[in-house]
């Protein structure tokens, strides 16, 4: 069966995905070490020696993303992030930082290592690059791959292969984007972070709610529409005579559908992505795609929109992995 | 401080492109130019073939030139490319990290400003594997440059001058904008030859798209910050071509580090040839990237 990887933001949300039928856990420190910074989310040391023991106990996988790319200056404390997962006995870590890499695979040679999303490798050749460099055992592919030049990477490398199938959408390649830190001076790649709420601010002018981020207006809808969060690459923008969604439509990840190519494809692992989720999402979710796994593993049609009211603004898309951009 | 001219983001013909190289030969007071395709793999073709007889006449000229890898290497035919660019026998400056496989162990290579070189075990690893020089991340703040400048000897370079790279994508935007799919593109990033503005709903100048990359809707510009780069010990400014005016930004900043002009007379001089008419120097103090520490 496919391998359901699902988030944990807190310990609470680790025993919910646990409980709803996760193979795996991804889940991160509560500092600037990991990819989903955010004030109240993420586990102290304390915290994921006991999250491990509980799920391990469940015959659940903990992996602990350190996918951040270490200050100059302060790699001690990504370094320290990776020594206490060991420590806390973590399947593995999930890392991007090619320096981070190296210690890692230097000094904790016995400690799985994952390739992180943020670290952007789109082909074979990069793939067996961190793989034969680092001893990499699996790769979590970007979000800019069709389900063909997935296939296709899977039959040029040796190591395993995951890949998002729901939640949030990076449109630009992960790991590869400074726009949030163009505007608020924070990025995913230094501080965890992006399109951060405490440079976001609303204001309601002639009817309309603005929604601005870092002063930039990124949103303008009708005062009692729903208003999307003002994720940068999401907005509202003009371009010569067109105005519309420049880069992405507001519209989140789905990639039910695809579970069967994505199996045929050669993929190892589906990747849940929302480590900033409730526990009833996540538990929902889980619950969800462990319907579906077993479904396309007994050889059944995967079951149909159970997640279309959880998904972003009430629309969803399958990204990359079908060809429409192409 | 040596000045590079790095690799042109956008796409020109071939009239356009040669011309421009040409008088980076016979005009421009820089160091270093790098050549070839940054972008987008499906632009190669259209200019290709003026890429040895420009190489030639800047190495006749006394520069030293390097070819860049794409930034984003998903295609065989893009694999087959980079492999390629090694086989040419100049100085490659990678700009995705696959293309380390294509090298030999010990032939040496620069790295460019789109691969994550955050911290000093990054910097140190890709120098021990043979990188002879680095141009940093653009979001770099001054305490990273510093840190990383002090811990190596290998030349280091910061971005100075030109619309930012923040971000690429499997989507090309251009072809977006156009109602087309990326295969189908015709090419229409060739209308917008230092990239087409992004705009707010409230008609601020933003970002800018060319292709599948995104930049920033103001131009930066590290003039004011020539000091603090003493300071830290970088060895090069980058100098990012654009259509108009660009020998002249060449002439205005060799001015600036032998001292002719200063920083304000710099920024007022180039204004006029800034693509989007603003500029931007907030990474290098940390703060958003957009800001400019300028009154200019």
């Amino acid at each position: 069966m496919m391998e359901l990887v699902c988030p944990a933001g807190t310990p609470a949300a680790l025993h919910a995905a646990v409980e709803a039928g996760a193979h795996a856990v991804y889940c991160g420190f509560a500092d600037e070490t990991n990819a989903r910074n955010f004030p109240g989310l993420n586990f102290s040391r304390e915290e994921l020696a006991k999250s491990v023991a509980f799920a391990h106990a469940k015959g659940v996988r903990v992996l602990v993303a350190i996918n951040t790319f270490p200050r100059a200056g302060a790699e001690a404390i990504w370094h320290r992030a990776v020594a206490d997962a060991e420590a806390a006995e973590a399947d593995a870590v999930i890392l991007a930082d090619l320096g981070l890499l190296a210690h890692a695979a230097e000094r904790h040679p016995n400690l799985r290592r994952h390739l992180s999303v943020q670290a952007a490798a789109a082909n074979p050749d990069m793939i067996n690059f961190y793989a034969r460099t680092f001893g990499v055992r699996r790769v979590v592919l970007p979000r800019v791959l069709t389900v063909a030049e997935i296939t296709a990477i899977n039959r040029e490398i040796d190591i395993e292969t995951e890949v998002f199938v729901f939640g949030g959408l990076c449109v630009m390649a992960e790991g590869r984007c400074s726009l949030s830190s163009y505007v608020t001076g924070k990025s995913p790649n230094m501080n965890g972070v992006c399109s951060p709420p405490s440079h976001v601010a609303y204001a309601e002018e002639g009817g309309e709610l603005a929604a601005r981020l870092g002063g930039f207006t990124i949103h303008r809808n009708a005062k009692d529409a729903p208003a999307p969060y003002p994720t940068l690459c999401k907005g509202c923008f003009t371009s010569g005579d067109t105005t519309g969604y420049i880069f992405e439509d507001p519209a989140s990840l789905d990639a039910t559908d695809l579970i069967p190519a994505l199996a045929g494809a050669g993929v190892k692992a589906l990747k849940i992505e929302g480590r900033q989720r409730s526990r009833s999402y996540v538990a929902q979710v889980v619950r969800s795609f462990r319907e579906a796994v077993e479904a396309v593993e007994a050889g059944r049609p995967v079951p149909a929109g159970a997640l279309a009211r959880l998904t972003e603004g009430q629309s969803a898309t399958t990204g990359a992995y079908r060809k429409t951009w192409r | 401080m040596q000045l590079t001219v790095g690799p042109n983001q956008f796409f020109w013909d071939i009239e356009t492109w040669r011309d421009f190289y040409a008088r980076i030969a016979d005009e421009a007071p820089v160091d270093r130019v790098v050549l070839g395709e940054l972008v987008c793999s499906k632009r190669l073709p259209f200019y290709q073939t003026a890429i040895p007889e420009a190489v030639e006449r800047l190495v006749g000229a006394g520069k030293t030139v390097a070819m860049t890898t794409l930034a984003l290497v998903t295609l065989k035919r893009e694999r087959n490319l980079t492999a390629e660019l090694v086989e040419m026998g100049l100085e490659v400056e990678i700009n995705d990290l696959s293309a380390l496989a294509h090298l030999p162990q010990g032939a040496p290579f620069s790295i460019g400003p789109l691969v994550n070189v955050y911290n000093e075990g990054t910097l140190n690893w890709l120098a021990r594997r043979g990188a002879i020089r680095f141009c940093l991340p653009p979001e770099l703040p001054l305490s990273s440059v510093n840190a990383l400048v002090a811990s190596t000897n290998v030349p280091v370079e910061t971005w100075a001058w030109g619309r930012l790279p923040l971000a690429i994508s499997g989507r090309c935007y251009h072809a977006r904008l156009a109602g087309r799919a990326k295969d189908n593109c015709q090419f229409v990033c060739a209308d917008d030859p230092d990239g087409r503005a992004v705009e707010t709903l409230d008609g601020q100048e933003f970002l800018a798209v060319n292709g599948v990359q995104t930049l920033s809707g103001s131009c930066a510009n590290l003039a004011r910050q020539l000091p603090a780069m003493r300071q830290a010990g970088v060895a090069g400014l980058r100098l990012s071509p654009q259509s108009q005016g660009f020998v002249e930004v060449c002439g205005l900043f060799r001015d600036l580090v032998e001292g002719r002009i200063s920083a304000d007379e710099l920024s007022a001089a180039a204004r006029d040839n800034a693509p989007g008419g603003s500029y931007s120097d907030g990474f290098i103090a940390g703060s958003a990237g957009v800001a400019w520490s300028g009154q200019i």
